[in-house]
């Protein structure tokens, strides 16, 4: 069913008896040409892509729980491009590309809002090394602006520009930066795979791989055997445990970060804002409530949750950075598992099995990825060879030493 | 002041006293102990705002903190507090609030419009549409819906108050004074374990303050207070008032709430708004009993509508109601006790309509007594009026009966709250015998009892209460004799619960978010049935109130409508907080200028004397320039700082470097293996330059090591890194090499030190120490150090430079530090000595080619830094292994040089990307970045350090310094890293 | 969470900073296979759903690092130990 105005139209004049299951929840067929597990927004773009852009589309989405389940349903919505490194920013500028036409393609409204996404520096150091970034961005034809005091100011009155520890010294600015509809994104992908013959199953949990010579041939689940002749995994925050069903160690911790919404209020942070200083970031949903949050816990996890100290540090920077939020109440707070890498940085690549791809290591920038992820992604599993846009995220850059760490961390997962 | 509502007598009101307050400008007034609402509710204010979506009126549900449509905004200018639930607020003199989501007024409220637009306006309905023209969403819909979104508005200020972290230890946490929590902390308190109960109200009390039960023979409220007092008069128990428990977390931690203000016009001196506790609790007691469930019939949602329960609150403990014909809509045993409350009160009972056929004669008698018309097996379909409940349509056997009335009280049975049971994961069961969720898996060390356990009768919740709180308190190993269980009746507690009821209008499950119940019927049609499913399509249950009266009924329909049991469809996570908490009290004192800790050097205040311009370098203060009057820019002071450093002598304080001792009989051995170079053999009195890899071979740090003596060496690392370098040695002692005898500890904090340098600073430091120590060349050579006694006070000089001057460092006690620098100063005089700051270091250490913190940015390999030689070969080191990784050691990575504009007027910036001269500005053609710029006054133009592809191959070349972000584009040549004395002989004359 | 340091009793998380999975002991710099080693030493993890060895550091505390055996799905810590007492 094609939405539009007049189709909502009709519907209401109909009762709104007419309106069909957004995607179909399929029982699992014996076989498939793809198997792509996880029914999480990369799982699903995958599968998208896969059907529309290389006409495969006896594929299953197997999810172990109910679609949208991952960190796809609890990250704080943002999309940006302004990375450092070539190997990033080439990746996220493609993802930015898609998500600008992503509503006219799949025909579903998941509220893309380029408002921007402001960086704040608070030091001459830091502004060289947002200027570097910057620049960085341009060179690959992204839009990046530099900001000083008194613009940001201007732009945001609201921020502590008079008591603050360490004050605002200006911002690095991506306008096309901004925040989409998480559920939506998810629930869009699910509807174009899903009509284009693409079998979403939920509540099939992957138990095993079944292995041939070194070659994947279908996988073990809560719900029988399947048979692939290819098998995508796309599981991130459980990368690590599903890679081990078939006997691979990752360069990949599993942490906890926790995000927080506030109660709605009228519109007051114009963007997304992103503290230089400590550990925060906010925008405002569509809805009004203020989403926002900060480092990870730090500590492995994969219980969806975190703990006070955290909450307490990612509000004092809150307070901190924007002292008129002080009284506004948060709602809700929660955890999302992420595959904090090695070096920060994602893994799209063929696997030593073969047949068996990993798209892994999101860190917590899984969500913006979603449409290149899932573009690159396909690609690999329909040609067997890496997307330009994802050149860089092998597997064996670790080994080569041919790291993309923006921050300069080294291989500790918890500090990316 | 008349409030034409209030009841004659009855109430826990104090009668005496009239406190005043305003609701949209008008003045009204109320008493001590009542909330907002109920004050609202005796003066005849029942319209209280407009919904979210449809602008509906919309009146007051309940009477606690699950209440989903009598949102206020409280008090005014910098305290403003949207969306606060009048039925949590505590009466004030001089409050202010008042009502949103409409303008002018909830009677008249404009956008009122919106409910004719309510069949385009469905669950889900913005995904469908504003697609076309693309360009419109971010232009013209969104902005449209984001205004209309959003409830209250947040006041733009600062937040003028102040908010407190604390934390408490106990044995047995309770959580809920009703009958359970307080007969479990008296049972508990007895056997002289810690106790703190934390009671969300401003009285402890739960639900006796509302219902008129009799315990032990007397009033309920009665038996409170004995118990209070008795609490009160034992020492291990605190009652923490006003106190929401939030959120449970690991290890047996809980977030609590108190709100040690908000029932005052404002806090007083020195007193904060909230405190958050942090509560560290062995064993904890869930006693929160549980909230009564609405039932979705058209226009539900009407002012007038009210839950049975909150009626009952209203009428015994606030002696108010909402109207004064009165109607119940009821499915259990409890909504007929209310009625008889009601009726004890002296106010008209029109009629009662209960679902079920038959109801026990001792529930439904006083009332037919008392001649109030009784339906069984009969539903309310339909309310309505306009604003307010006019007459409601019920429905009995196939026939429709009008009935005017202006309050109608539902009943449908009660959810336990069950909240704080599913923080940890645990995940709440069904249980057809109660016909709600129960806890299931509790947090480690919780127990949930009385009606927070789906356990409702009275006497039950005081066995419980009791028999909890001595069994775990004798967990614990405090034992005491059983005492008697307080003596009350079983009340009948019976409930069929009916979800849904065929209707005309429209039938909100979740009220505060209008989710209708068609909306849960779109969302079956198009597939969203897993409850978060439900949930996230819907909205139900993302409100203020959390789905606390929404969630259970949003999944009784879709199961309904899905043919599942309520134990298929299961039930959505909750999260924390239990309750709305305030960023500002997570955010707790650390905000403003005391977000972090400041770090003063000891000559902090002769810095500030002297005219220094301060700078943060990370949690340290540092100089980073000195005026001298008459100077009028930074640049003109910096500038003559690095003059003076180079012609005479100047002074600078280096004391938030990072110093570490490091002592032992393998400190040596020790610092081998953490530094790429050789320590081991550094001769006694001797400094060296040292450089340490990450594991993975990247450079993690650099400074200056000296050994003071055979078995102990003094670190120093930059001023950023200081406590990632002691970690990662005490990583490598500790876990790496415990075998190694050494030990170290961070003294950054112990020595103030200060940096003397210029051809001038050997004569500044004779004048100092005089003959205390031989400064000469010979005594004391480049790379010397020592450790001497000036009278009690240990001195430590180095001869080391950052600046490529001659230069020295020299650290005393930091309780000394300030006279240190005085007396450099007085040494200094007569040799023109000036303080300098951190940007003259800047300048002095750039100009040597020295590299610093933009450097060492985690990025670089020391080949990249062209330290690559230092490596030693003979040794292994942290990092050695994965340094030689092909990427690591591949010539084209970009290294080290020295830059310089070829028009000598222009300026350089760091940040900028290198670009061949001709090559077009494209990522391909990427060529590195400039790390470090400055004006040299030595070359008399603008130089900087970078790093360039092949850069050591191409000196003398130019290449284009692309800054776009600042407009930028200069032409640079390439240089040595080194401009000044690039033979090292100032170091050592 | 709390975590019972073996020198200062149990306290809270905060006082802690991690370093993640204890993926030791160090290689062997002078194997053959050292680089090998190294590689999977400093990168490779078994990030398991369920107990997990890992490195903690009292930072505001006693300064010792222990190895903790800690469940990452429900954050029970089964052990506390100083790591200079297991080592190697």
């Amino acid at each position: 069913m094609h939405y539009s105005f007049f189709s909502l139209l009709q519907n209401a004049l109909t009762g709104h008896r007419g309106w069909t299951p957004t995607w179909r929840d399929a029982e699992p067929k014996g076989a498939y040409d793809v198997i792509i597990i996880g029914a999480g927004g990369h799982g699903l773009a995958t599968a998208y892509y896969l059907a529309k852009e290389h006409g495969i589309r006896n594929v299953a989405v197997l999810e172990k729980g109910w679609l949208g389940s991952g960190n796809i349903g609890r990250n704080t919505t943002i999309i940006r491009s302004n990375y450092l490194l070539p190997g990033n920013i080439v990746f996220y500028e493609w993802s930015m590309k898609l998500w600008e036409r992503l509503e006219q393609d799949f025909n579903y409204n998941a509220m893309v809002s380029q408002r921007g996404v402001l960086n704040l520096y608070h030091s001459d150091g830091q502004r060289d090394v947002y200027a570097r970034r910057g620049n960085a961005m341009r060179l690959h034809g992204v839009d990046a602006d530099l900001l000083d005091r008194d613009q940001v100011r201007a732009m945001l009155p609201f921020l502590n520009f008079d008591d603050a520890r360490f004050p605002i010294h200006g911002g690095l600015l991506q306008k096309r930066g901004g925040t989409a509809r998480h559920d939506a994104v998810a629930w869009g992908y699910a509807r174009g795979a899903s009509d284009r013959g693409v079998d979403i199953v939920q509540n099939c949990e992957v138990t095993g791989f079944v292995i041939e010579n070194g070659r994947i041939t279908g996988v073990e689940t809560t719900r029988g055997k399947i048979l692939a002749k290819k098998v995508g995994l796309s599981v991130a925050g459980n990368s690590s445990r599903v890679a081990a069903l078939a006997g691979m160690r990752l360069p990949i911790e599993s942490h906890v970060i926790q995000a927080f919404v506030s109660e709605g209020v009228k519109p007051l942070i114009p963007n997304v804002i992103t503290f230089g200083a400590g550990h925060f970031y906010i925008s405002q949903s569509d809805k009004g409530g203020l989403v926002f949050g900060g480092d990870l816990d730090g500590y492995k996890s994969y219980a969806q949750r975190g703990n006070l100290p955290t909450v307490r540090d990612v509000c004092e920077g809150g307070v901190a950075l924007m002292p008129m939020i002080g009284r506004v109440r948060i709602l809700r707070n929660w955890g999302g598992i992420m595959d904090m890498s090695a070096d920060g940085s994602p893994i799209i690549d063929k696997t030593p099995v073969e047949g068996l791809y990993l798209n892994a290591g999101w860190n917590y920038g899984g969500f913006k990825a979603v449409p290149a992820a899932g573009w690159c992604f396909a690609h690999l599993n329909a040609r067997d060879e890496p997307h330009s846009a994802a050149a860089a995220f092998r597997l064996d850059r670790f080994a080569r030493g041919a790291v993309l760490d923006e921050k300069g961390q080294g291989p500790q997962p918890n500090l990316h | 002041m008349s409030k034409p509502m209030r009841l004659s007598n009855g109430g826990l009101l104090d009668r005496r006293r009239e406190i005043t307050f305003t609701f949209d400008g008008k003045p009204y007034a109320g008493h001590p102990g009542d909330t907002l609402a109920s004050a609202l509710m005796a003066n005849g204010v029942n319209l209280v705002g407009r919904s979210f979506k449809y602008h509906r009126p919309r009146g007051i549900f309940t009477a606690g903190p699950e209440e989903p449509n009598a949102l206020v905004t409280l008090r005014n200018g910098s305290r403003r507090e949207p969306n606060t639930k009048a039925t949590t607020v505590e009466l004030f003199d001089r409050l202010v609030a008042t009502s949103q989501n409409c303008w002018p007024s909830p009677r008249l409220d404009v956008l009122s419009v919106n409910q004719l637009f309510a069949p385009l306006f469905v669950g889900g309905f913005y995904y469908k549409t504003f697609m076309w023209p693309a360009s419109f969403w971010e232009k013209v819909y969104e902005p449209a819906i984001r205004r209309a979104a959003g409830l209250g508005m947040v006041s733009r200020l600062p937040d003028p108050d102040h908010y407190e972290h604390a934390t408490a230890y106990c044995d047995v946490l309770v959580v809920g004074s009703g009958p359970a929590g307080l007969s479990a902390a008296l049972a508990a308190a007895r056997t002289g374990a810690r106790v703190i109960i934390c009671e969300e109200d401003f009285r402890l009390g739960g639900r006796l303050l509302s219902e008129p039960h009799e315990i032990d023979s007397m009033p309920a409220i009665d038996w409170v207070a004995r118990v209070e007092a008795e609490l009160t008069s034992l020492p291990e128990v605190r009652i923490f008032r006003r106190t929401s428990v939030f959120g449970v977390y690991d290890g047996g931690t809980y977030g609590a709430l108190e709100r040690v203000s908000d029932h005052l016009p404002q806090p007083g001196l020195h007193q904060p708004r909230q405190r958050l506790w942090q509560i560290v609790a062995r064993r904890t007691i869930n006693a929160m009993g549980a909230i009564e469930r609405p039932i979705v019939f058209g226009g539900n949602d009407k002012p007038g509508v009210i839950l049975a329960s909150a009626l009952r609150t209203y009428v015994n403990r606030f002696a108010t109601a909402p109207g004064r014909k009165i109607a119940f809509f009821v499915t259990s045993d409890d909504g007929w006790l209310t009625a008889q409350d009601v009726l004890k009160a002296g106010l008209p009972i029109e009629i009662v309509v209960d679902a079920r056929a038959h109801v026990a004669d001792a529930l439904t008698r006083p009332l037919s007594r008392a001649g109030v018309r009784v339906l069984l097996d009969a539903v309310v379909s339909d309310a309505h009026g306009r604003p307010g409940l006019k007459h409601i349509e019920v429905r009995k056997d196939d026939k429709i009966l009008q009935f005017e009335v202006d309050v109608l009280a539902v009943s449908n049975g009660y959810n336990p709250q069950v909240g704080l049971t599913t923080h940890l994961g645990g995940k709440p069961v069904w249980s057809e015998e109660c016909g709600a969720f129960v806890p299931g898996e509790l947090p480690p060390g919780m127990q949930s009892i009385g009606a927070a356990a789906g356990d409702f009768a009275l006497a039950a919740c005081l066995r419980a209460g009791m028999q909890a709180g001595r069994t775990l308190a004798s967990d614990l190993g405090f034992a005491s004799a059983p005492a008697a269980v307080p003596r009350a009746d079983d009340e009948p507690c019976a409930v069929s619960p009916v979800w849904y009821v065929e209707h005309r209008g429209k039938a909100f499950v979740d009220q505060q978010n209008d989710v209708t119940a068609k909306d849960v019927a779109i969302a079956n049609r198009e597939g969203f049935r897993a409850v978060e499913h439900l949930k996230r399509y819907t909205t139900l249950g993302m409100a203020t109130e959390q789905g606390k009266t929404s969630s259970v009924t949003g999944q009784a329909l879709m199961a309904h409508l899905t043919g599942r049991t309520m134990h298929q469809a299961g039930t959505t996570r909750f999260r924390p907080p239990h309750v709305p908490v305030a960023i500002g009290a997570f955010a707790g004192p650390h905000v403003g200028k005391h977000f972090k800790a400041t770090r003063y050097c000891a000559g902090h205040d002769w810095a500030l004397e002297n005219g220094a311009t301060m700078i943060e370098a990370g949690q340290w203060l540092r100089p980073r320039w000195f005026t001298k009057p008459g100077e009028t820019d930074w640049f003109e002071s910096v500038t003559r700082e690095v003059k003076t450093v180079r012609a005479a002598v100047g002074i600078c304080d280096v004391s938030s470097l990072g110093k570490i001792e490091i002592h032992g009989r393998d400190a040596g051995a020790f610092l081998d293996r953490v530094y790429v170079n050789m320590f081991s053999t550094l001769p006694v009195g001797k400094a060296r330059y040292g450089l340490m890899l990450r594991e993975d071979g990247i450079v993690l740090d650099d400074g200056t090591t000296a050994r003071l003596g055979p078995e102990q060496y003094v670190m120093s690392t930059t001023t950023g890194n200081a406590g990632k370098v002691m970690q990662h040695l005490e990583f490598c002692h500790q876990v790496l090499w415990p075998e190694l005898d050494v030990a170290m500890a961070s003294v950054t904090e112990q020595w103030t030190q200060y940096a003397v340098a210029g051809p001038k600073s050997r004569k500044v430091l004779e004048t100092l120490l005089g003959d205390r120590f031989d400064v000469s060349n010979e005594a004391f050579p480049f790379l010397a150090c020592a450790e001497f006694f000036w009278g009690d006070v240990p001195v430590r000089l180095y001869r080391i430079s950052f600046s490529g001057e001659l230069a020295y460092e020299i650290a005393v006690p930091a309780n000394y530090g300030d006279s240190l620098i005085r007396a450099l100063m007085r040494a200094g005089a007569e040799f023109g000595a000036v303080p300098y700051g951190s940007e003259a270091l800047g300048v002095l250490r750039i100009e040597k080619g020295h590299v610093s913190v933009p450097e060492l940015n985690g990025q670089t390999t020391a080949a990249d830094l062209g330290l690559g030689k230092m490596l030693s070969k003979k040794k292994d080191f942290i990092g050695r292994v994965l340094a030689e990784r092909p990427a690591l050691t591949d010539p084209d990575r970009p290294s080290l040089v020295g830059f310089k504009p070829v028009d000598p007027g222009q300026r350089l910036r760091s940040g900028a990307h290198f670009l061949a001269i001709e090559a077009a500005a494209t990522a391909e053609n990427d060529e590195g970045y400039m790390t470090s710029v400055t004006y040299s006054p030595h070359a008399g133009c603008w130089v900087g350090l970078g790093l360039l592809k092949h850069g050591a191959a191409r000196i003398g070349e130019y290449v284009r310094a692309y800054d776009p972000v600042r407009e930028g584009d200069v032409e640079v040549e390439v240089v040595s890293p080194i401009f000044v004395d690039p033979e090292g002989k100032w170091l050592h004359e | 969470m709390r975590i019972p340091c073996p020198f200062c009793g149990p306290r809270d998380v905060s006082e802690f900073v991690t370093l993640g999975e204890a993926t030791g002991p160090r290689p062997d710099p002078a194997a053959p296979d050292a680089a090998e080693k190294f590689f999977a030493y400093a990168y490779l993890r078994s990030n398991p759903a369920g107990p997990s060895e890992e490195h903690w550091y009292h930072a505001l505390g006693c300064r010792s690092w222990l190895k903790v055996v800690r469940d990452t799905r429900t954050h029970e810590i089964e052990s506390a130990a100083l790591a200079r007492e297991g080592a190697r």
